[in-house]
């Protein structure tokens, strides 16, 4: 597993410039443009019967497929940059989603089916109030919080434990599957209070704001552009620092490095607490977005199906995860939608394909053709 | 009333309506008049003269009275109404004659409130004594919702004949629950000294219920016979939790065996060849579709040798799953060795594609397997206690899978190969072993195994798509936990978890159990990353 990475050296100027090439640069801002300028206005302001109008569906599916493509670049630090292949990232993504989940579903208010104070599947189960774990998330700055706090700290102790035990390659994926398994499996209790099999659902407002409202949902759209071109950055920052490139030799070589006086442990650590936050807060903008948070999204299935979008892509390049996701999901929603039995098998010949015949993904296709990095 | 009796004069009434075809004279016409012409008192005594002769006629009589079938006509005759369309329309009762015509004037029978419940428990008093083990059951059963002290006789009479266990149970406790109401002390008394030898779990409601309290007295007011109430209870629930320990070992060295077959596979391909197969699950799938496709072969083909499908399914579901795996070998997975984290991904793959091209073709929704009649049903450990035999065959057959892995591994040509490309691939190949033959037959032996343990396990769960995937999870554990490349340590994480995963739940609940063995997993690795057994010496990291 070798991508071919560009020495830190080989572009000048001030270390914030020095981030991206100019061409990249000017990517960069191409994708701000459309993001926050052309998208918005063809949804808000063109009529709806133009053709340049931006309907609901897209929306949404963009608003979806932008969460995805920051888990799975967050799948990428780890797995792509340090070779830790994790099949728990689902996890995370979960947990940030139901962090924000919570909230929302305590500024329902007594708009719920059965008006009261408490969401309806507490109601349903004869719950007088709330659960200790559910104090202070009626106040968004909490919740937020939560949002990287639970991912990050449940991260940082099982991570802690596994590299310290030099737990590796494919023994920490079985076991980051066999974790997100077990939290599904409580998740899916109605005891543990985060509504059993439904999750949350049927939210109304975020902040004051109706949730379903276009310029909210747009809103929203735009804060999750805005995310993914900044957790970008940042994974180009982390990638082309020292840090990063101890990252790498630690994917390439872990005890070369151990033997140079590195101790790979607390490399790992950081890495991989960083993208499991990141994670948690791509949950939480695609909750309110999409409307829904439940257990199956920690199913082991999910969290595989993230590192394909990042095989897909390509791994060790920091644009492939972003197309990976989006590529394969557009495919889904497509296929799923025109020919519904079939799309599993897509997904399985995927697997098998790029494993086997695209071993870099997409990205390679374009670095071949002209050196991006 | 001994058996001897019983059966002496049912061979005489045998004989009887041999003799006369259709004849049902055998009863005393005095009691069929009381029966028909009596007052309550008169009908209920002639039920309970009918319930205790054990006469087999009294059974299909007394369900007639019961369902209006028995008429009057005039005042002296009695008749039995098969309805109009019979061969028989109608039969009198007194003299055995059958009619051809049915009389036009005919009366019902009155039976009040109190008859119909003598009527009830007679009827379920003469079914005790049928031949018919089912009738026997369901007539237990009715008895316990319902009996007085009127059928008293006629549970004691049916225990002592009674053979099958479960039902003497339920009798047992029946009698106990009549006697326990009783006005006599010493009935009581003996009622309660009698439950102490029970292992029934009811008998403990039955005995709280003699201890409970109703405001400031005892549901039974005599302190003797609380002590002796409360020496049964203790006892009773001895031998409660020694049943229950047993029933709970039985079923955690059951679930050890499914996960033993679910794992020997892997132990395979992952523990010795290093591939990590996440089909795995699904190729227990396809041995589990392999026997309901052989199954249903039988009963169209051959339903007279339907008993015998399994023996022949455990053949085709190892060649079908050991022949899927080869091919995958072939086509995907040895292109990829070397890469654990992009085999682990291919496989993946292929299994959606097995799932998804079982659901095309079988359906999304589970089929049903049935067991051979040989597998039904169980043994009685411990009363109240059934070990099913299903169950039982499995423990057997994964025994028997183990013993022939194990031969085949260590004392076939075969086996000597695996282990040599497993240990020195190079060398192996140096001295002529052909590495990739033996790597596609390894993986078609370890993918057969897991065909076996979908075989397995079609007899004991649902057969569906997802059959696999509620497997491979556990099955990755078991090989972690148990040492790589080791047989040993894979037999005893499986049964070890099994047992532990089945204590767990009986104390906090299946979910709980099940993620708490996933943590002490995860915490055990820490203590010993390379399993229960790790290979002694210096391995060089890989």
């Amino acid at each position: 597993m070798s991508a071919a990475f560009v020495p830190v050296d080989a572009l000048s100027g001030p270390r914030s410039l020095r981030l991206l090439s100019a061409g990249g640069w000017s990517f960069y801002a191409i994708a701000a443009v459309t993001l926050f300028v052309i998208l918005p206005v063809s949804h808000l302001a063109v009529p709806s019967d133009s053709a340049l109008h931006l309907s609901d569906y897209w929306v949404t599916l963009i608003g979806k497929i932008m969460c995805y493509a920051i888990v799975a670049l967050a799948m990428d630090l780890i797995w792509g940059y340090t070779g830790i292949l994790s099949l728990g990232h689902g996890l995370f993504f979960a947990l940030g989603g139901y962090a924000m989940g919570m909230y929302l579903m305590r500024s329902i208010g007594r708009d719920g089916v059965y008006q009261s104070d408490l969401p309806d599947f507490m109601v349903f189960l004869d719950w007088k109030k709330y659960p200790w774990y559910w104090s202070l998330t009626d106040h968004f700055w909490y919740a937020a919080l939560l949002v990287v706090l639970v991912p990050g700290l449940l991260a940082l102790a099982f991570g802690f434990f596994a590299f310290r035990s030099r737990i590796k390659g494919v023994y920490f994926s079985i076991i980051t599957q066999a974790l997100t398994y077990a939290a599904m499996l409580l998740f899916f209790r109605n005891d543990t209070g985060f509504g059993g099999n439904n999750g949350f659902t049927d939210f109304k407002r975020i902040l004051g704001f109706p949730i379903t409202a276009p310029t909210t949902r747009m809103a929203l759209f735009a804060i999750t552009g805005a995310a993914l071109l900044g957790f970008l950055l940042l994974a180009r920052w982390i990638v082309t620092s020292k840090l990063g490139r101890v990252l790498t030799a630690i994917r390439d070589a872990e005890t070369r490095v151990m033997f140079s006086g590195y101790n790979p442990v607390y490399f790992k650590l950081f890495i991989w607490t960083v993208s499991a936050m990141i994670c948690g807060i791509a949950g939480a903008l695609y909750v309110p977005q999409v409307g829904i948070i439940n257990p199956s999204e920690m199913s082991p299935a999910n969290s595989i199906e993230i590192a394909i979008w990042t095989a897909v892509g390509g791994r060790g390049t920091l644009i492939g995860p972003v197309l990976g996701a989006a590529a394969v999901n557009l495919g889904k929603s497509w296929l799923t939608k025109a020919f519904p039995e079939y799309w599993l098998f897509a997904l399985g010949l995927l697997f098998i394909m790029v494993t086997l015949f695209l071993p870099r993904g997409l990205a390679a296709l374009w670095t071949a053709r002209r050196k991006w990095t | 009333m001994s058996f001897f009796a019983l059966s002496a004069r049912a061979l005489a009434i045998m004989a009887l309506t041999c003799f006369a075809a259709s004849a049902t004279a055998a009863i005393d016409p005095q009691t069929v008049r009381d029966l028909a012409f009596g007052g309550s008192d008169d009908k209920i005594k002639a039920i309970g003269a009918l319930a205790a002769s054990g006469d087999p006629d009294a059974l299909p009589l007394l369900q007639a009275l019961l369902d209006g079938e028995v008429q009057t006509l005039g005042t002296d005759q009695v008749l039995r109404v098969n309805g109009a369309g019979a061969e028989a329309p109608a039969v009198d009762l007194i003299t055995g004659k059958a009619l051809r015509e049915l009389p036009e004037s005919r009366d019902d029978i009155v039976i009040n409130n109190r008859v119909r419940k003598t009527l009830g428990t007679a009827i379920a008093a003469l079914k005790l004594s049928t031949p018919d083990k089912s009738v026997r059951l369901a007539a237990a059963r009715e008895l316990q919702n319902g009996a007085d002290e009127d059928t008293l006789p006629a549970i004691t009479n049916a225990l002592v004949n009674e053979s099958d266990p479960e039902v003497k149970d339920l009798l047992t406790l029946t009698r106990a629950a009549i006697q326990l109401e009783s006005k006599d002390k010493a009935t009581r008394l003996a009622a309660i000294r009698a439950l102490a030898e029970s292992s029934n779990p009811r008998t403990k409601t039955l005995l709280l219920g003699v201890l409970e309290r109703k405001g400031d007295s005892f549901a039974e007011p005599d302190p003797e016979l609380r002590a002796e109430a409360q020496k049964s209870l203790r006892a009773v629930e001895g031998r409660l939790a020694t049943g229950e320990l047993i029933g709970r070992v039985f079923s955690g060295v059951s679930l050890g065996s499914i996960l033993l077959l679910a794992a020997l596979g892997l132990a395979i391909t992952y523990g010795l060849m290093g591939v990590i197969n996440m089909a795995h699950g699904e190729l227990i799938m396809v041995g589990a579709y392999a026997t309901y496709v052989v199954q249903n072969l039988f009963r169209q083909y051959a339903p007279g040798a339907f008993d015998l499908y399994l023996l022949c399914a455990v053949p085709v579901a190892f060649a079908a799953a050991g022949g899927v795996g080869m091919a995958l070998e072939r086509s995907v997975i040895r292109f990829l060795y070397g890469r654990p984290l992009e085999t682990l991904l291919a496989t993946w793959g292929i299994s959606l594609i097995l799932m998804q091209s079982v659901r095309t073709i079988f359906g999304a929704a589970n089929v049903q397997v049935e067991n051979p009649s040989w597998m039904s049903g169980g043994i009685a450990a411990v009363t109240g206690v059934v070990l099913p035999w299903n169950r039982i065959v499995i423990i057997g057959f994964a025994a028997l899978v183990l013993l022939l892995m194990w031969l085949l591994l260590s004392r076939t040509r075969l086996g000597l190969f695996v282990r040599a490309v497993t240990q020195n691939r190079a060398m192996a190949s140096c001295t002529g072993v052909p590495t990739r033959r033996v790597d596609t037959l390894a993986f078609g032996l370890g993918s057969g195994i897991a065909g076996l343990a979908g075989c397995a396990l079609s007899q004991i769960g649902n057969v569906g798509p997802d059959l696999g995937q509620s497997y491979i999870v556990d099955s990755f554990m078991v090989v972690v936990l148990g040492g790589v490349g080791q047989l040993a340590g894979t037999v005893y994480a499986a049964l070890g978890l099994g047992i532990v995963n089945k204590f767990l739940e009986a104390w906090s609940g299946a979910v709980l159990a099940k993620i708490a063995v996933l943590v002490f997993i995860i915490f055990f690795i820490q203590k010993r990353p390379q399993g229960l057994f790790a290979l002694k010496g210096r391995m060089a990291e890989t």
